[in-house]
C-alpha cells in the first residue's frame, strides 16, 4: 500500500513539476451512432468527434477524448473530470439550470417513434427511451408507459425482445437501425419536435471556454463548414443552417 | 490487423470474423481481462493488509485506536457497496484535490465550491488536465483499487478478528508460561494460528470481490463487462463491422471466464484449508493426522 501512495504521490509531483498546458477534456457517451460512438479500432468517432476536433484545431487548443456513463454525463462535468459536453445533448431548460451551453451545433431534429408493426398506438403503449433524455421526458408527458433503458442500444433491442412496443429516439440515429432492419422494424406516428437543438455543454463558471467555442460555431455556420459535415454524417436531406 | 482487412463486407466468413475478432476494439476487450486479473492481484493482499490493520485496531488495548478500529468495520459494512462507490470515490477525489488546493494555491481568491460545481485551481486537479489519458485511467484505476480496498478490508477485519479470538485460549497461556511478551505471543502464537479460522470467511470475501469488478465501470475503469455490452450490442453499416445483437454470445464468454476464475480460486484454497490444517488441534488438523498425511 505504502509503495502505491508514494509512486503515486511521486507521480503526482513529476506532473506538477511539468508545466501545465491547456488542455481540453472533451466528455462524450461513447454510444450514439452517427452522433458519437467508439469505432471498430477502439477510438472515439462520429459527427461530434470530427466536429470537435475542428473546433480545437481553430481555436488552438489541445484536445482529449473522454468516455463517460449518459446516467452521470453531467455531474462529471461540474465536479471537473472534464470541460466539455459533446454527446448529442439537446439544450433544454432543465440543463440550462445546471450547466451552460454553446449555441446548437445541430438545429432542432425531429425525433421518431420506430416498432415492429404499423398499429402500435404510441400515445398508450409501452415506449421505451433512453433515461435522462428528451425523448423520455416525452414519452412520460404523452400517457404511454415509459420504459427506461441506460443506453441507446438497449431501447432498440427493448423492441425486438418485445419488452416495448415502440422505441422514441433521434430519427438520425433510428433512419440507420430502420433501414438495415430488412423491414423488421419501421417507423409510426409522427415524427415530434423536441428541445433546442444540440449544443455542447460546459460548466457555467468556464465563460472564456463557451464563448470561444459560440465565436467558432458562429463562423463555422457563415463559411458552411458546419454544414459541410452535418451532411457528411447525416446525409443529403438532414436540416442544415 | 491482417493484411486482407481493408474491406471487412468482402470477405468470406472465417476471413470476417479472424478480421473482426482481431479488432482494435478487440483488443481493447482482451486487454481488459489483464485489467480485471491486475486489480485483484493488487487489491485482495492491499485488502487483507487494511483488514489485519483493523482487526489489531479493534483489539489494541488504546483505547482510541479500539474505538477507530470498530468505527471503520462497522461503517463500512453497514453502508451498501454502491454508495461507497457513487459518493465515496468522490468524496475522496475532491479531498485530495482541495488539500493540493490548499498548498499548490495560497493566492486563489474564488471560493471552491461555486453552486454545485467543485472548482480547485488548475495546477490542483488530479490528475493534471493536461496529463495524458493513461495518467487518467491510472489515477482511476488507483482510486478503484483503494475503494475495493477499504470496503473488502472492513469486511476482512471483522474476519480477523473473529479468527484471533478463536485461537484457543490454552495456546497463548503456554506462551506466557514460556516468558513470551505480548507482542511475541501476538506474533509467534497467535497470528501463524489464526489464518486456518479466518480461511473459509477470507475465501467467500475473495469470490464476492472477483464478481465484484464490473462496479469497475463506475469508477471510469472500463472492465470486461463495459466491453462486452460495448461490443455486442447491435452494429448499423456506420461501423466497420456490422452485426445484429451478439450481446449474448459475449455475455456467455464472460461467464465462461468468471467460472473459470472462481473454479481455480476454489482449488487452490482448497489446497491453502489443507495446509494450513496441518499440526492444528481443530477437527480438520485431527484429521489429516489421522489419515498419517502430516
Amino acid at each position: 500500500m505504502k509503495t502505491i501512495v508514494l509512486a503515486f504521490a511521486a507521480a503526482g509531483l513529476a506532473a506538477t513539476a511539468a508545466l501545465a498546458q491547456q488542455t481540453v477534456r472533451m466528455g462524450t457517451e461513447g454510444a450514439y451512432p452517427p452522433y458519437n460512438f467508439i469505432n471498430d479500432s477502439g477510438e472515439i468517432d462520429g459527427f461530434e468527434r470530427a466536429l470537435g476536433d475542428e473546433l480545437c484545431e481553430r481555436a488552438g487548443l489541445t484536445c482529449e477524448w473522454v468516455t463517460n456513463d449518459w446516467d452521470s454525463i453531467i455531474p462529471n462535468l461540474v465536479s471537473g473530470n472534464y470541460d466539455t459536453i459533446m454527446a448529442g445533448m439537446s439544450i433544454t431548460d432543465e440543463r440550462e439550470d445546471v450547466i451552460d451551453f454553446t449555441q446548437n451545433y445541430i438545429p432542432p431534429v425531429p425525433s421518431a417513434y420506430a416498432a415492429l408493426s404499423e398499429d402500435v398506438d404510441v400515445a398508450s403503449g409501452v415506449v421505451a427511451a433512453q433515461t435522462n433524455t428528451i425523448q423520455a421526458g416525452h414519452v412520460a408527458e404523452s400517457g404511454a408507459t415509459l420504459v427506461e433503458f441506460a443506453t441507446p442500444d438497449e431501447t432498440v433491442a427493448a423492441i425486438r425482445n418485445g419488452e416495448a412496443d415502440a422505441v422514441l429516439a433521434d430519427k438520425d440515429f433510428l433512419q440507420p437501425i430502420v433501414e438495415e432492419s430488412g423491414g423488421e422494424l419501421m417507423f409510426v406516428g409522427d415524427d415530434v419536435l423536441l428541445g433546442n437543438g444540440i449544443g455542447m455543454g460546459l460548466r457555467e463558471s468556464d465563460d472564456e471556454l463557451q464563448q470561444t467555442f459560440d465565436a467558432i460555431l458562429t463562423e463555422m455556420k457563415e463559411d458552411g463548414s458546419l454544414n459541410e459535415l452535418i451532411r457528411e454524417w447525416f446525409g443529403e436531406d438532414a436540416p442544415t443552417y | 490487423m491482417f493484411d486482407f482487412c481493408t474491406d471487412p463486407a468482402t470477405l468470406s466468413d472465417p476471413a470476417w470474423f479472424a478480421c473482426y475478432l482481431t479488432s482494435g476494439k478487440h483488443l481493447a476487450f482482451y486487454g481488459s481481462f489483464g485489467t480485471v486479473l491486475i486489480l485483484l492481484a493488487v487489491t485482495a493482499p492491499v485488502a487483507l493488509a487494511f483488514g489485519f490493520a483493523g482487526a489489531m485496531a479493534a483489539r489494541s488495548g488504546f483505547a482510541p485506536l479500539r474505538w477507530l478500529g470498530v468505527a471503520y468495520t462497522s461503517i463500512v459494512r453497514g453502508v451498501p457497496d454502491i454508495v461507497f462507490f457513487l459518493f465515496f470515490v468522490i468524496a475522496l477525489d475532491q479531498m485530495f484535490e482541495w488539500t493540493r488546493h490548499q498548498v499548490l494555491c495560497p493566492d486563489w481568491d474564488q471560493p471552491v465550491r461555486q453552486g454545485n460545481e467543485f472548482l480547485v485551481c488548475p495546477e490542483a486537479k488530479l490528475p493534471l488536465g493536461s496529463a495524458p489519458q493513461w495518467v487518467h485511467e491510472g489515477y482511476g484505476f488507483f482510486l478503484a483499487i483503494l475503494t475495493f480496498a477499504i470496503v473488502f478490508g472492513a469486511f476482512a477485519a471483522n474476519v480477523l478478528f473473529g479468527a484471533m479470538r478463536a485461537v484457543p485460549k490454552t495456546q497463548t497461556e503456554t506462551a506466557e508460561a514460556y516468558g513470551m511478551t505480548p507482542r511475541q505471543t501476538f506474533w509467534r502464537i497467535l497470528v501463524p494460528q489464526m489464518w486456518v479460522y479466518a480461511l473459509p470467511g477470507l475465501s467467500n470475501l475473495w469470490m464476492i470481490l472477483v464478481k465484484a469488478t464490473p462496479l469497475l465501470f463506475l469508477l471510469g475503469v472500463e472492465d470486461i463487462v463495459y466491453w462486452a455490452r460495448e461490443l455486442g450490442g447491435s452494429k448499423t453499416s456506420t461501423f466497420t463491422y456490422p452485426h445484429p445483437d451478439w450481446r449474448l454470445w459475449y455475455f456467455l464468454g464472460l461467464l465462461i471466464f468468471y467460472l473459470t476464475l472462481t473454479k481455480v480460486s476454489e482449488v487452490l484454497l482448497g489446497r491453502l484449508t489443507r495446509r494450513l490444517s496441518q499440526g492444528q488441534a481443530t477437527i480438520g488438523g485431527e484429521t489429516l493426522r489421522g489419515k498419517g498425511v502430516a
